[in-house]
């Protein structure tokens, strides 16, 4: 049926049988590519274990959302509907370019159920806008990297070197294979014309009908021409990528869907030091944290071949926005660089050698606040918290601590809070509320139902003790039977655990643990996001917890607590706490309280919900001197005010005093305020 | 390099509310935390990193009770290879020379190139070093904020002089040095390093085993004894400048004038 020769019935030179080039293609191609991989896979191998074959349909979900769908892709619209429509053209594309690699060895091949049938035929037209789409997608993709250049994908001379190039370069050989396939295709279709033979249906507009007319009366020979030679540039430039893509960030294009299926569930905790390495058994480890290359699990090699280099995780940091010495893309893209390496493609494999003050520094992997912004971008759902907590670990082991943390870590062990106060005093804010409103701390004579988890910054913090009062107020108005640990409370360990103080987290714990559990009480309520990620993530064998936004947003709609109407005329806005929102997902629930007050003004800033930008960090952040141009809260504060707000709610103790601070160090003071939700619904009782 | 630091467990003052005890002469301890003295701390990672350099070892060593081993057990967990408690009840409510005493008897036990001590302890006097390099009869420098390890018989050694000022001197070894904060960043000990070492065995030297004539030292063999401890009465407050930013600062330089601190 076909006026033109195929591939496979061509004599090259005159003796080499077309089919048997096309054979060599693949032959070369995959082992090529096999080669590769093998390499690529060895420092998996070697790496720490990590179970990621639990939950599966759980992660079969996720792939279909996250990856198949591309969930994450338009949080950045243009650059998100540019590569949906790419990812979706090489899906549908996948089928017709593999079917071509065989044709050139048998003419007229076609996959079951792809041949002179309707499939065959609607797949015919359907591929052919797949391809057109796919490039013009790709003429705009190159538009944007090549001249319009957006600001994320620029590499600081520090961080390494640009990589534009290799960018527009394999958006050029998708190109080439777009057009290759619609002019292999166009030829063999006018020429059939010509001879009016019935020739394959081409989709009006799509690449390969523009290709058909351009083409309407060129010679046989002609045709027969770029027929054959839009195949081979087609099989070639699809071997060529196909080993391309494991030699830098096009990697993802392999590795993105296994990354997905096998990404981290349990957002909010943080990775146990070695898998299956029980917390009574952590004293027989010979190391802890990641030091080498190879102390991190598998799954984080994958994460570091996987990053598409997209830059979206450093453009919502909110240390790389104040100028901190921290880029989460480039904690992946120096790794990854360094696994290529040190497992090189020719040649023995490298000696491991220590990553920190190699390819990263101290500086670096402290400036991380845990804040989440760069995880919840990610649209490959690399992991970055449980990498920084890890490298921290090996600092902590090797002693390398920054003095401005060591004074607190000490105080938290002998003292149990960070200030190095006097254990007594863990409940002196109790002393001074009204008589209608008495805390008890609960012993063996005193229980409750309810245990006020208050922890170390609330229960000392002259200026915070009042949301602890707020809670207490709170708590005796909507009628709950609750206490404190007093004494035996201890600070909840959140950040000692994120900061890589693993032993000294599970001492606090434990102490902790033991003293809920002695309490008796039946629920758990913080009005502290850390403590609250704490008690449901690294606690175990306590009753629930929750937040106080929880219980308050129950007890309204309940009728247990009624809410006066609001006496001002500012504008208020809420601004979500890291580790209430994105490590949460408590977004609502605060939201709903605070409109609940009858006449109340409240505006939303634009980085809001899961796009919320940190505070400046909580726990031992707050003793931490980082390398800094400005601070998060100032920007934080200068956010709430583009917004038109006068008011700024937070949800976090910490919050709290990262925002009074930076109203006061932005020269806002008295146009701008910062209140606790707590704090604002007992005013409003 | 054999170098042997001297260090002291003392109560930690940041966070402590100090209290004077009931009769007047100490302050109440029973609340308090206490921790090794912050100059010691640098004193034994200074030793630590130069016994990377060149080789050597670490001693750590204390006078005190069955409370102090904490403090050696956590320099041993920073990296000192060997702590010594010395330990007796003869040794109790030794004065300064007492304590140089006992110290300088189990230097001569051993063979150390180097010796240092904190330049002072947080509720000490800042004696112990010099009088110990008196007895010892060595060169001695106080207040010491860098150290190079010239040969083995020679170090040049960084003194901080009031004003900011930097003095450089060649020392012969063995001597006495007496550590400023500053010279270094001590490393951090986590609870895991001090259960590595939580095991090792810490000797105890009595008076006897080191040869000391009991009365000459503790109570009976003390100089100086304590007559009182209080905290002083509160001097006059603060002044607090009131005003808009420009008349404060107007204030402000009018003060310092009339003080002889801005010309």
């Amino acid at each position: 049926m076909q006026t033109l020769i195929s591939p496979s019935e061509l004599m090259i030179l005159g003796f080499i049988p077309g089919w048997f080039l096309s054979l060599l293609f693949p032959i070369i191609g995959i082992g090529v590519f096999t080669y590769i991989m093998a390499l690529r896979f060895a420092p998996l191998f070697k790496a720490a274990p990590v179970n990621r074959f639990d939950q599966l349909p759980q992660r079969g979900f996720n792939l279909i959302k996250l990856y198949f769908m591309q969930w994450k892709q338009p949080r950045y619209m243009v650059a998100g509907v540019l590569h949906i429509l790419i990812f979706a053209g090489f899906c549908v594309l996948s089928i017709r370019s593999s079917s071509l690699v065989v044709i050139g060895m048998s003419k007229g091949f076609a996959l079951p159920g792809f041949g002179d049938t309707l499939l065959g035929h609607s797949y015919n037209i359907f591929k052919d806008y797949a391809a057109t789409i796919v490039l013009i997608a790709c003429v705009i993709a190159a538009v944007r990297r090549g001249i319009v250049k957006p600001e994320r994908y620029a590499v600081p001379a520090k961080y390494g070197h640009d990589h534009t190039k290799e960018a527009v370069f394999v958006l050029g050989l998708i190109s080439i294979l777009m057009i290759s396939e619609s002019l292999f295709e166009a030829c063999a279709v006018v020429a059939d014309q010509q001879n009016n033979l019935p020739g394959e249906f081409l989709a009006p507009l799509s690449l390969a009908w523009f290709f058909k007319i351009v083409l309407g009366n060129a010679s046989l020979k002609t045709l027969q021409g770029l027929h054959i030679i839009s195949y081979y540039i087609h099989d070639l430039t699809f071997f060529f990528f196909l080993n391309f893509l494991p030699l830098g960030k096009h990697f993802h294009v392999i590795t993105s869907v296994f990354n997905v299926f096998f990404m981290k569930l349990n957002k909010g905790s943080v990775k146990p030091v070695q898998d299956g390495v029980s917390d009574e058994e952590l004293d027989d480890l010979e190391s802890f944290g990641v030091k080498t290359i190879e102390d991190f699990t598998w799954k984080h090699i994958l994460d570091f071949y996987s990053c598409a280099d997209c830059g979206r995780c450093s453009d919502q940091c909110p240390a790389n926005a104040v100028g901190r010495p921290l880029s989460p893309r480039f904690i992946t893209i120096k790794a990854r660089d360094y696994c290529f390496e040190h497992y090189p493609l020719k040649g023995e494999f490298l000696e491991s050698k220590p990553l920190m003050d190699n390819i990263y520094s101290e500086d670096e992997i402290w400036s991380c606040t845990t804040c989440g912004a760069c995880e919840e971008e990610c649209p490959l759902m690399i992991e970055y918290i449980d990498k920084i907590v890890d490298l921290r670990r090996g600092l902590v082991d090797e002693g390398a601590v920054p003095q401005s943390l060591q004074k607190p870590l000490r105080a938290m062990e002998k003292r149990g809070n960070p200030y190095g106060k006097m254990e007594k005093k863990r409940f002196e804010w109790t002393k001074d509320l009204p008589e209608d409103c008495q805390v008890t701390v609960l012993d063996k004579k005193n229980n409750a139902e309810t245990l006020f988890f208050v922890d170390s910054i609330t229960s000392y913090d002259d200026r915070i003790m009042e949301i602890a009062k707020s809670t207490a107020k709170v708590l005796t108005a909507a009628g709950l039977d609750f206490g404190i640990l007093g004494k035996a409370e201890k600070d909840s360990g959140h950040e000692v655990r994120r900061f890589g103080e693993e032993m000294l987290f599970q001492d606090l714990k434990n102490q902790n643990i033991d003293a809920i559990v002695k309490s008796g009480v039946n629920s758990i309520v913080t009005a502290d996001p850390h403590a609250l990620n704490a008690l449901l993530k690294d606690y175990e064998g306590i009753p629930k917890a929750e937040h106080i936004s929880q219980v308050i947003a129950r007890a309204i709609a309940a009728g247990q607590l009624t809410l006066k109407p609001i006496n001002d005329d500012k504008v208020y806005v809420y601004h979500d706490p890291c580790y209430l929102g994105r490590h949460n997902n408590i977004y609502d629930i605060p939201r709903q309280v605070i409109d609940a007050i009858p006449g109340i003004k409240r505006v939303e800033m634009t980085k809001c919900r899961d796009r919320s930008f940190c505070c400046g960090g909580g726990g031992l952040m707050l003793f931490y001197e980082p390398v800094e141009e400005t601070r998060m809260g100032k920007l934080r504060v200068e956010m709430a005010e583009a917004a038109g707000a006068d008011v700024i709610v937070t949800a976090c103790p910490f919050c709290m005093v990262n925002m009074e601070d930076a109203i006061k160090t932005s020269g806002l003071e008295g146009k701008m305020e910062a209140i606790d939700l707590v704090e604002l619904i007992e005013h409003q009782i | 390099m054999e170098i042997l630091v001297c260090v002291k467990r003392v109560p930690d003052t940041s966070e402590n509310e100090i209290e004077i005890n009931a009769e007047g002469n100490d302050i109440e301890r029973d609340d308090l935390v206490y921790s090794v003295n912050e100059w010691d701390n640098y004193a034994v990672e200074e030793a630590i990193q130069i016994c990377d350099k060149v080789g050597g070892a670490v001693t750590v060593v204390t006078v005190g009770d069955d409370e102090s081993e904490e403090i050696l057990r956590r320099e041993m967990a920073m990296g000192a290879d060997k702590g010594i408690l010395l330990q007796d009840d003869a040794f109790e409510d030794s004065d300064g020379k007492g304590i140089a005493t006992i110290l300088k008897a189990e230097i001569e036990k051993g063979k150390y190139d180097l010796i240092m001590t904190g330049a002072q302890a947080d509720d000490g006097a800042a004696q112990v070093g010099g009088m110990l390099a008196a007895m010892l009869d060595q060169p001695y420098a106080s207040l010491v904020n860098s150290i190079e390890i010239l040969d083995d018989q020679k170090i040049k050694v960084g003194r901080e002089i009031e004003g900011g000022n930097q003095e450089m001197n060649e020392m012969d070894l063995p001597c006495v040095l007496s550590i400023q904060t500053g010279i270094n960043e001590p490393r951090y000990v986590g609870i895991r390093g001090i259960r590595k070492v939580a095991s090792v065995e810490i000797p105890v030297h009595g008076a006897s085993d080191l040869g000391i004539e009991p009365a000459s030292v503790g109570n009976a063999g003390a100089g100086v004894k304590r007559l009182d401890y209080f905290m002083p009465d509160m001097g006059e407050g603060a002044e607090m400048l009131e005003g808009s930013r420009d008349e404060n600062i107007e204030k402000l330089m009018e003060i310092l004038k009339s003080k002889g601190g801005l010309k």
